[in-house]
């Protein structure tokens, strides 16, 4: 199988905290992995650096060959930002249309994209006309647009009814079928059901990293809610603290 | 470089003013509600008018768009649209002559309505060519706008954007010959405004206004302003750091 993304001894800090430690990860095409757990973590961080906009220390990350950040490499990631980054004074279709031609989408793609999130109805309005769960789909929908190879989803469905959460999960594995390689960050824990593969991560570091039948079973099959508080009580007993004393 | 990026930039910023109907109106009209407050401010010192009116004609467009373009780079920053946009294959250069484009199609609409009223309703007397006057407020415009991107890199809230218009374009207007002629200064404030761009675009505005004919010290202006745009546009494009914390 293909590499979508390979990361390398990744070093993060912000000013005294060491956020990311000696992070390396390998993310197959045609997957979906999930990126479960609280803020805090490093998820954001990893997600910011994969797609190139984040500094990082050290370390390597190639996408699908291509060092991250390079021109080539942003052209096969759609990347959808934790808080909706969109312009709240365009309409919907709009701002849609304005980063199609950024991305050199089709036009046609405007109008897929938009049915994808299920906005059709809100074709015409403008952005701050919108709440809060419609424009962190309008969001979404830019990050669908130019049918990317990768998707860096940094919590796509946070505010969503559980119906829409249902319809977008379906359109997510719809794009793996297809080959589409997708690392998604949640903080439902439900979610990390429909991913093959999760990355625990804690502290900056990899806490765990199986499927979520390995992960129910390795901790007595009590939902995986539960299996990652298990994860992480095992994990303080090896000497992590709970509450890191730097932040 | 790649032109419809270009292009698509600029109409976006375009599109999200005319989504804003009273920031349009503000725009358009405030000038020539200034410019006729003037007129008549000045009614018994006609002479008055007619010397400093061109010169504030070339100062709306470099203040307005100053102000506009930091928040407008601003909320780019803050509402993570350009984090978004450096993700993309754009280029920085893409974005930033997309919003010279922008601004200074809205920088001709506004000197344009404002010339109109000065010389038809209010009387303004322009000796000279009313395109070179046009090409200088656009000029100005565009100066006005790369600094104003440029600054916007150093404010962290919109409450310190904002009080980078009296802290940078203030003294350049009390140095830039409009209230005391450039040559009356003290050496230390001439010397400060030799070094500030408002200064040529001032001094250029005044040369065309009174015909005087075309010698080299209008030259020097031209030059001065045409090379301190791609300047400050240089700099602006350095505080766009692709990565971040």
């Amino acid at each position: 199988m293909t590499l979508a993304l390979e990361i390398l001894n990744l070093y993060v800090t912000r000013g005294n905290n060491r956020i990311l430690n000696n992070l390396s990860v390998s993310i197959e095409t045609g997957t979906i992995t999930g990126l479960p757990g609280p803020s805090g973590s490093g998820k954001s961080t990893i997600m910011r650096s994969i797609v190139g906009v984040g500094r990082i220390d050290s370390g390597t990350i190639d996408v699908l060959g291509l060092p991250a950040g390079s021109p080539l490499a942003r052209q096969k990631i759609g990347y959808l930002t934790q808080t909706p980054s969109i312009y709240f004074d365009l309409t919907v279709e709009q701002n849609l249309k304005y980063f199609s031609t950024i991305l050199g989408a089709p036009p046609q793609r405007v109008a897929q994209a938009i049915a994808e999130v299920s906005l059709e109805r809100y074709n015409k309005s403008l952005v701050r006309n919108l709440s809060g769960g419609q424009v962190s789909r309008v969001s979404l929908a830019i990050a669908l647009l130019a049918r990317p190879e990768i998707l860096i989803l940094d919590e796509p469905t946070v505010g969503l009814d559980p119906v829409l959460r249902d319809d977008l999960w379906s359109l997510f594995e719809t794009l793996r079928q297809n080959g589409t390689t997708l690392l998604i960050s949640s903080h439902v824990m439900d979610e990390a059901k429909r991913c093959q593969r999760i990355l625990l991560i804690r502290e900056g570091e990899i806490l765990s990293d199986a499927s979520p039948e390995t992960l129910e079973n390795q901790t007595g099959n009590h939902g995986l809610d539960s299996a990652f508080l298990t994860l992480i009580r095992q994990g303080e007993k090896h000497g992590y603290k709970p509450y890191p004393s730097n932040s | 470089m790649a032109i419809s990026r270009t292009l698509a930039t600029a109409k976006r910023v375009l599109l999200q003013l005319r989504n804003d109907i009273r920031t349009v109106i503000l725009m358009i009209a405030v000038p020539s509600v200034l410019m006729t407050l003037l007129r008549y401010a000045f009614d018994h010192q006609i002479q008055v008018f007619q010397s400093s009116g061109p010169m504030l004609l070339a100062l709306f467009p470099f203040t307005v768009m100053f102000v506009i373009a930091s928040i407008a780079m601003l909320r780019e920053r803050s509402s993570g649209t350009l984090e978004r946009l450096l993700s993309t294959p754009i280029a920085k250069a893409e974005i930033l002559i997309g919003y010279a484009i922008a601004f200074g199609t809205a920088a001709i609409l506004q000197v344009g309505i404002a010339i109109v009223v000065s010389t038809s309703i209010l009387g303004l007397k322009i000796s000279g060519s009313l395109a070179m006057l046009v090409l200088i407020a656009l000029l100005d415009a565009l100066l006005g706008m790369s600094l104003g991107l440029f600054l916007s890199a150093f404010a962290n809230t919109e409450f310190q954007a904002v009080q980078f218009l009296p802290a940078f374009v203030l003294p350049q207007l009390l140095l830039g010959g409009l209230l005391i002629p450039r040559d009356q200064m003290a050496s230390v404030l001439r010397l400060l405004s030799d070094v500030l761009p408002l200064s040529y675009a001032l001094d250029a505005v005044a040369r065309i206004a009174s015909a005087q004919p075309w010698d080299h010290n209008l030259t020097i202006d031209l030059v001065v302003i045409s090379l301190a745009i791609p300047l400050s546009l240089l700099l602006g494009a350095a505080t766009l750091r692709r990565r971040t914390d």
